[in-house]
């Protein structure tokens, strides 16, 4: 597979060569492959908000380069909003960002500056307010009218209607309800899986990336600390706890389980994996009980 | 970046200048700035210059931070100047068409110019060197008399101690609501006036939505707290006058003395 997006030894410093020179992101090599879905961990402040910042250039690197699709993004810096269509950028609490009349105009905000005209960005508003799950009696109303969690939709559907190769979303589901939470990371997941894009996630939920993510990247210190297969990652449970973060918590369970002697395998990610794994054991010892 | 403002930010110090008492600071700064205005000739000017400089130097604030400040205002200092070159009376010393230039006009020239730097400067180590809430509290105890014509003195202290507390706080929000608008393609540096005019809507109906929302929050939180204006509040902190005060008192009526004096004696230039 080609990568889509590759950092190689980038670099950013803030206020460089002044006495409040901070590294935030330092040397950072890696490669994200097209269509897979990336988590992104790290203790506030490891620079992950920094790196992804970079990838669709809002941030300029202090030194090393970004490869979209091969290509340097700063190679013309004069085109560097074409990259930003391709690397679509989710922020933290994106319904902040909302200011036209209607949804569907709000959302529409994007594919027009793209250049598209005003009813392809319409058509394409309307695709993603669908993507997004939300309902056609909102379209036309006022997006201050709008919930919580309805507006943080429109937000996310502002950005995939303008058809990124790559979507960046940080922290996409803070401070919604656990409902709301499980139903946006599972658009986000289908969305993942129609349009065969490749998604990066930031969350400091360890069970929110262990459900969504094929490989994950754990910041540690402005480094790139380990970027590996979700099971793989969260096989290192010692590791990551100095890092201040921690595996999702049925992990953890079955971990200690396993280390009890229940004959239960390791790398379990997910409660639905977890009662897999265990109802036979319970039934199998409940039969046992019985026999006797 | 918007964060390189530095006009009316508050720099943390134990310089003499940041323990000056700030009803005194406050009110030697509007001293100083009235004298750069009735200073005419460069004896009288250089003197006000000293004391600006003097007072940027105790402040202990790096000059470069005085220089951040200045930028801003830089394109006013010399639009305005310029076009005061071309304002002064008597004999010309260069003529073009319509435009003359005469020695009162260049002198004319040189004071705006000084007289708008030192005024900015003179404003600038005020609120560098005095928090927000001293200067509000200042300006408290200052305006009290008023309240005898039923000025309510304590609202408008508070207006002001909310607006300067969130100065940073929208400068903040500024930022981050624009990276968000660029990434979704927002061009904010090309086109002409009309076009770079509405690339600012996307911008502001957030932020205003936002200053809303913050003012809805604050005045709840407020409420929570039982805030009421009609009561008087005891200080936490009293203000207390020291020696040093008056050592700055002293040292401000010596240069306005000084200006009056070389107004009196020395022809007018400006």
């Amino acid at each position: 597979m080609a990568a889509v997006l590759e950092t190689q030894d980038l670099t950013y410093v803030y206020s460089p060569g002044s006495p409040f020179a901070r590294t935030a992101v330092d040397h950072v090599n890696i490669a994200i492959e097209e269509g897979e879905s990336v988590g992104v961990i790290g203790h506030t402040g490891s620079g992950k908000s920094t790196l992804i910042q970079q990838l669709n250039g809002l941030l300029r690197p202090t030194s090393g380069k970004i490869l979209l699709h091969g290509k340097d993004i700063w190679a013309e810096p004069k085109k560097i909003r074409a990259v930003r269509f391709q690397v679509g950028m989710v922020f933290q609490y994106p319904e902040y960002q909302l200011f036209e009349e209607t949804v569907l105009k709000d959302i529409a905000f994007g594919p027009k500056n793209k250049g598209l005209s005003d009813e392809e960005a319409m058509e394409k508003a309307k695709e993603a307010a669908e993507f997004t799950g939300l309902k056609r009696s909102l379209w036309e109303k006022s997006p201050f009218e709008l919930s919580g969690g309805e507006k943080r939709r429109v937000a996310i559907a502002g950005v995939i209607a303008m058809d990124p190769d790559v979507l960046v979303l940080d922290e996409p589901a803070a401070g919604l309800d656990p409902k709301g939470r499980d139903v946006l990371l599972a658009q986000i997941g289908s969305y993942h899986q129609h349009r065969k894009n490749t998604v990066l996630l930031i969350s400091h939920s360890m069970e929110d990336i262990a459900r969504t993510a094929d490989r994950v990247l754990v910041m540690n210190k402005g480094k790139a600390a380990m970027f590996d297969t979700t099971p793989n990652v969260f096989a290192r449970s010692a590791e990551l706890e100095t890092m201040g973060l921690r595996v999702p918590q049925v992990t953890a369970i079955m971990t200690r389980l396993q280390a009890m002697g229940c004959p239960v395998p390791s790398g379990v990610l997910t409660l639905e994996q977890a009662i897999k794994e265990l109802l036979p054991l319970v039934k199998k010892k409940e039969a046992d009980e019985n026999a006797q | 970046m918007l964060s390189d403002i530095t006009l009316g930010q508050y720099f943390p110090g134990r310089s003499i200048l940041h323990r000056l008492d700030p009803r005194v600071k406050m009110v030697l700064v509007l001293a100083a700035i009235v004298l750069i205005f009735t200073a005419f000739n460069f004896a009288s000017m250089g003197l006000v210059v000293a004391l600006v400089i003097a007072g940027m130097l105790l402040s202990g604030v790096p000059v470069k931070m005085y220089l951040k400040s200045m930028k801003a205002i830089l394109f006013i200092v010399a639009f305005t100047s310029i076009l005061n070159l071309f304002y002064g009376t008597g004999e010309p010393i260069f003529q073009w068409g319509f435009m003359q230039i005469t020695m009162n006009g260049v002198y004319r020239c040189i004071f705006i110019a000084i007289r708008i730097t030192a005024l900015i400067l003179c404003s600038s180590i005020l609120t560098f060197t005095t928090s927000p809430t001293q200067l509000t509290d200042a300006m408290e105890r200052l305006m009290k008399p008023l309240k005898l014509f039923r000025v309510p003195v304590h609202d408008i202290a508070m207006i002001m101690t909310i607006a300067l507390r969130f100065v940073p706080t929208l400068l903040e929000e500024t930022d981050k609501i624009m990276s968000a608008q660029k990434a979704r393609g927002a061009d904010m540096e090309s086109g002409g006036l009309m076009q770079r005019i509405k690339s600012l809507i996307p911008i502001l109906i957030p932020l205003f939505v936002s200053a809303f929302r913050r003012a809805y929050d604050l005045a709840m939180a407020m409420e929570c707290r039982c805030y009421n204006s009609r009561m008087t509040p005891t200080k936490m902190k009293q203000l207390h006058m020291a020696g040093r005060d008056a050592v700055a008192i002293v040292v401000v009526l010596v240069v306005i003395a000084g200006v009056v004096v070389g107004d009196i004696f020395l022809p007018s230039l400006a």
